[in-house]
């Protein structure tokens, strides 16, 4: 004669933190996006500079805005992923913060190698 | 005895595919995404942007990062159905959908990598 | 500061009511009293027939976790000041089966619990005296010895909630407690358990196990932690032929 109480299918918005969870797992989508764009990219690269310059046209617009709020779901998914490493990934000797802060260093970078890359 | 599961196998590539997208996808979707297409940052030169493409290294570069953020998205979006949504019981259909997307989208980024 | 705070009990007395539902009582508002002293005086001198577990109001036995506002927390832990003016809601733990009002049934976790095999495993004989360590082997597993057995971790997990199958946050805490506890040779007996698809692979890290334990084990941590370990164990067995292990 117990009681269990039923779980809603909307579980994840009945706290702040299950919410910011949902959004992190969430961040998936994007980061496939981004790949279907990505390709996107590299077609119209190697199909010459018409296409090129076709797609960064295409890519004003509606396209801009599914941009925009891809990046900040994927910055989610960055910074969210940094936070927790050092709780997976214990390294025998060395304090969790220098795990943490080498993540982000890494980050940086990685982050101005791609840019120098691209725009040099 | 509980049978042991394949999961550790994809749990690696989620994990390899998590790290490599926090990593790189964020300075990439800023400058193509939104830097480049709002005039924010000039356009690269196509014929710069081409050079690096036709680079084997970077070939095989771009072809690492699609195929580990592919099953780092296959991985996540399938607990994202089972638990967000409560489709555990759709397991079997939800575990062809993500990674057999995954493993179609990375034959997809081969051939574009390959013909580009 | 007034001198009076409602607190919102669920009663749920089977045959008598379907479902819980909440009673209000007003206790006095003392700067040292815990939600659990509130209850006790509810108990003691308003409504005799309220039931509740508690018993060493130090943060220790793991008895009196509640779900108070909608967080998982130790009662005796927790002040009703931190709640003034009020109301303050006290509800049983989440994701278990309620028996009686606060009381709720447990017998799921005390099953999982020893299917970790939390206990020093040796194939030798026990030496005379004790096992040594030193005090950085200690530090390797200490976190993870503090665990009071409160299940508060598993009244946080979404994931237990939706599959009460999950091994769960305390129960694969204590196992990664003896298998980083340089003494221990058990490992191996623990794996099949904890790389199971109800072991570490049913988390997905929301992170609120650790966020609700009283003791700062950081279950959430621990069980991210043998993921890894037994990743690398299956990728071993994969790339390996049988003997080369």
């Amino acid at each position: 004669m117990t009681y269990v109480k039923p779980i809603s299918t909307l579980w994840w918005l009945r706290r702040p933190s299950y919410f910011l969870f949902a959004l992190r797992e969430l961040s998936s989508v994007f980061v496939a996006w981004f790949v279907v764009y990505l390709l996107m990219l590299v077609s119209a690269i190697s199909a010459g500079p018409e296409a090129y310059h076709r797609f960064l046209d295409w890519s004003t617009g509606r396209v801009l805005v599914l941009n925009v709020v891809a990046l900040l779901f994927v910055l989610l998914h960055a910074v969210t992923w940094f936070n927790l490493a050092p709780r997976a990934m214990v390294v025998p000797h060395v304090p969790p913060v220098v795990v943490l802060v080498l993540h982000y260093l890494l980050w940086l970078g990685l982050s101005a190698a791609l840019a120098w890359v691209v725009l040099r | 005895m509980r049978r042991r599961s394949p999961e550790p196998l994809v749990w690696l590539l989620f994990s390899a595919g998590g790290m490599a997208a926090a990593l790189s996808v964020p300075v990439l979707l800023f400058l193509f995404g939104v830097a480049i297409p709002l005039g924010w940052l000039p356009r690269p030169d196509h014929a710069h942007l081409l050079t690096v493409l036709r680079s084997p290294i970077t070939k095989l570069v771009l072809f690492g990062l699609c195929v580990l953020a592919l099953f780092h998205w296959a991985h996540r979006f399938r607990y994202t159905l089972y638990d967000g949504l409560r489709l555990k019981k759709l397991s079997g259909l939800i575990i062809v959908f993500c990674y057999g997307g995954a493993l179609a989208g990375s034959a997809v980024a081969g051939y574009v990598l390959l013909r580009a | 500061m007034a001198d009076t705070i409602t607190m919102q009990v669920a009663r749920y007395r089977p045959g008598q009511e379907a479902e819980p539902v909440f009673q209000s009582y007003d206790v006095p508002l003392r700067k040292e009293w815990a939600v659990l002293d509130g209850l006790n005086h509810i108990k003691d001198h308003v409504d005799g027939t309220l039931s509740y577990r508690w018993s060493c109001r130090m943060g220790i036995c793991g008895s009196c976790g509640m779900t108070v506002n909608g967080s998982p927390v130790l009662s005796c832990a927790t002040f009703l000041t931190d709640y003034a003016p009020g109301p303050v809601r006290v509800e049983p733990l989440r994701n278990f089966p309620v028996v009686r009002d606060l009381v709720v049934d447990i017998g799921d976790f005390m099953a999982k619990l020893p299917s970790v095999k939390p206990w020093l495993i040796r194939d030798d004989e026990p030496p005379e005296g004790e096992y040594l360590q030193t005090p950085d082997e200690l530090d390797d597993y200490k976190k993870f010895s503090m665990c009071i057995n409160c299940m508060l971790c598993y009244s946080a997990c979404p994931v237990y909630a939706l599959d009460p199958a999950f091994v769960g946050p305390a129960a694969i805490a204590l196992a990664q407690r003896y298998n980083l506890d340089s003494r221990d040779e058990g490992a191996a007996d623990r794996r099949d358990v904890l790389s199971s698809a109800e072991g570490v692979w049913a988390c997905t890290f929301v992170g609120e196990c650790s966020t609700a334990c009283p003791k700062g084990v950081d279950p959430a941590g621990a069980i991210q932690r043998y993921k890894l370990t037994a990743a690398t164990h299956a990728l071993k067995d994969f790339l390996l032929p049988r003997g080369a292990r």
